[in-house]
């Protein structure tokens, strides 16, 4: 039995074989609609989220397969002091296949401990968030058709963005990639991400606190909100919030084929003109991360 | 200043000079009955000066929390008096409920009895990151 907790526990071979069978989704949904029939999938939500959730749950009703689940910690009984592993062990009698957000870093790896069923990590505070890093490589692989080579851009929160620490660590296993990270001081990528993956495996990378003077050279620019609730402090939050906002002028000296892309939601950091400019990539990802949790909920049901 | 040797026991010796306490409690060696000796800034050719503990008990230590402190550290059994072998430590891949994690985010700031477990991630700068959250915790006394 296998869980899938950081975008590591997938082997190239493995994200090779989850993008494969998410373009055939693509191409054939009907092969796949009962792939799934008499499965249960259960979504265990610790935290609100729309996009994820909802993800998951289309995923498996997509697949034939059936969804339980709680969308916040008040309606489930961690409200009552019941442990993560207690909540996931007795879900475990109920369901094939758990999707687990939790606010708390490590949640996930903690019920792996006492858990049955695999266990698909959906989110761990700003820790790690896989299946959004799938949606990204098949964005990726969709855009641009290639994951060498490229040049990508990070801009705003990288510090406690937990979307881009999962995509620089995926990344680093492959060649040519040249990494720009544009943040405010505050919130520059983590040192452990710079000394544990990028500079144990070679990447060139800059740091930079302007996005124009990088632009021309980006083959792929991530955006990232900046997390209120990832902050301690409220004036600090407040202060960051606004510090990037992507407008038409700064693609002016942008690659005609810069590939846009933002995890969502998205607050103001990209203007809602772009989202007319068929560079913008951002809601192509959201029907991405779809296909590859299909793929993904497939491949950890065997093949279901 | 004479300590008396020991009968059947274990003498823990070459500890850097001051890590001797730290190191008494993390083995809580208070809790033992028997003799124990904590002989801080003896004098040593090879350390200048070092720190030495002698349990007159022949217990079982855990050998990672020594590792983990000090992979310097040597132990010396003895037997009847006389030293029948020495052992050497190295620096843990894994320490288990040794140090917490001090990480707010991290589960097991809230999680019942979850073992606080590191992880040994970069042996050149003696990094342990914590299983669950992956913060560095570099507690080194």
């Amino acid at each position: 039995m296998k869980h899938v907790l950081d975008i590591t526990d997938l082997s190239i071979e493995e994200i090779d074989s989850l993008i494969a069978t998410a373009m055939d989704i693509i191409k054939d949904k009907e092969k796949y609609q009962d792939i799934c029939k008499r499965k249960k999938l259960a979504t265990l939500f610790f935290e609100p989220s729309t996009r994820t959730r909802l993800s998951f749950e289309a995923a498996m009703l997509e697949l034939g397969g059936s969804v339980i689940g709680f969308s916040s910690a008040s309606s489930s009984s961690s409200s009552k002091g019941e442990s993560v592993s207690d909540t996931v062990k007795v879900v475990g009698y109920y369901a094939d296949i758990i999707a687990m957000r939790h606010p708390k870093e490590g949640a996930p790896m903690a019920a792996t401990a006492v858990s049955d069923v695999p266990i698909i990590n959906a989110g761990d505070g700003g820790h790690h968030h896989p299946t959004q890093t799938l949606a990204d490589l098949l964005t990726i692989h969709r855009e641009k058709g290639r994951f060498n080579n490229l040049t990508v851009g990070f801009c705003g929160d990288l510090k406690f963005g937990r979307t881009v620490h999962s995509l620089v660590n995926a990344l680093s296993r492959y060649t040519g990639i040249k990494l720009v990270f544009i943040s405010p001081d505050e919130l520059k990528i983590p040192q452990y991400i710079k000394t544990d993956i990028i500079e144990k495996t070679g990447m060139p990378y800059v740091e930079t606190r302007t996005m124009e003077s990088v632009m021309p050279e980006l083959d792929i620019l991530y955006m990232t909100r900046v997390q209120g609730e990832r902050f301690f402090n409220e004036a600090d939050y407040i202060r960051l919030r606004d510090y990037y906002i992507l407008t038409p002028d700064k693609l002016e000296n942008a690659k005609k084929d810069l590939c846009i892309m933002h995890p969502l939601p998205r607050v103001n950091e990209i203007a809602r003109s772009i989202d007319k400019d068929p560079r913008a990539c951002y809601f192509k990802q959201v029907e991405n991360g779809k296909y590859m949790r299909m793929a993904l909920i497939m491949m950890l049901l065997g093949g279901a | 200043m004479t300590i008396d040797q020991i009968e059947n026991g274990i003498v823990l010796d070459h500890i850097k000079a001051g890590n001797a306490m730290a190191i008494y409690r993390y083995l809580q060696l208070d809790e033992l009955d028997c003799t124990v000796a904590v002989i801080k800034n003896v004098k040593s050719a090879k350390m200048g000066k070092k720190d030495i503990i002698k349990i007159d008990s022949p217990i079982d230590i855990n050998l990672d929390v020594l590792g983990y402190f000090d992979e310097n550290i040597t132990v010396n059994i003895i037997r009847d008096g006389e030293k029948i072998a020495k052992k050497h430590v190295c620096l843990p891949e894994k320490i288990v409920n040794i140090v917490k994690c001090k990480n707010p985010r991290c589960i097991t700031s809230t999680e019942q009895e979850l073992d606080q477990v590191f992880r040994l991630t970069d042996p050149e700068n003696r990094v342990y990151r914590c299983m669950y959250c992956d913060s560095s915790n570099n507690y080194l006394p």
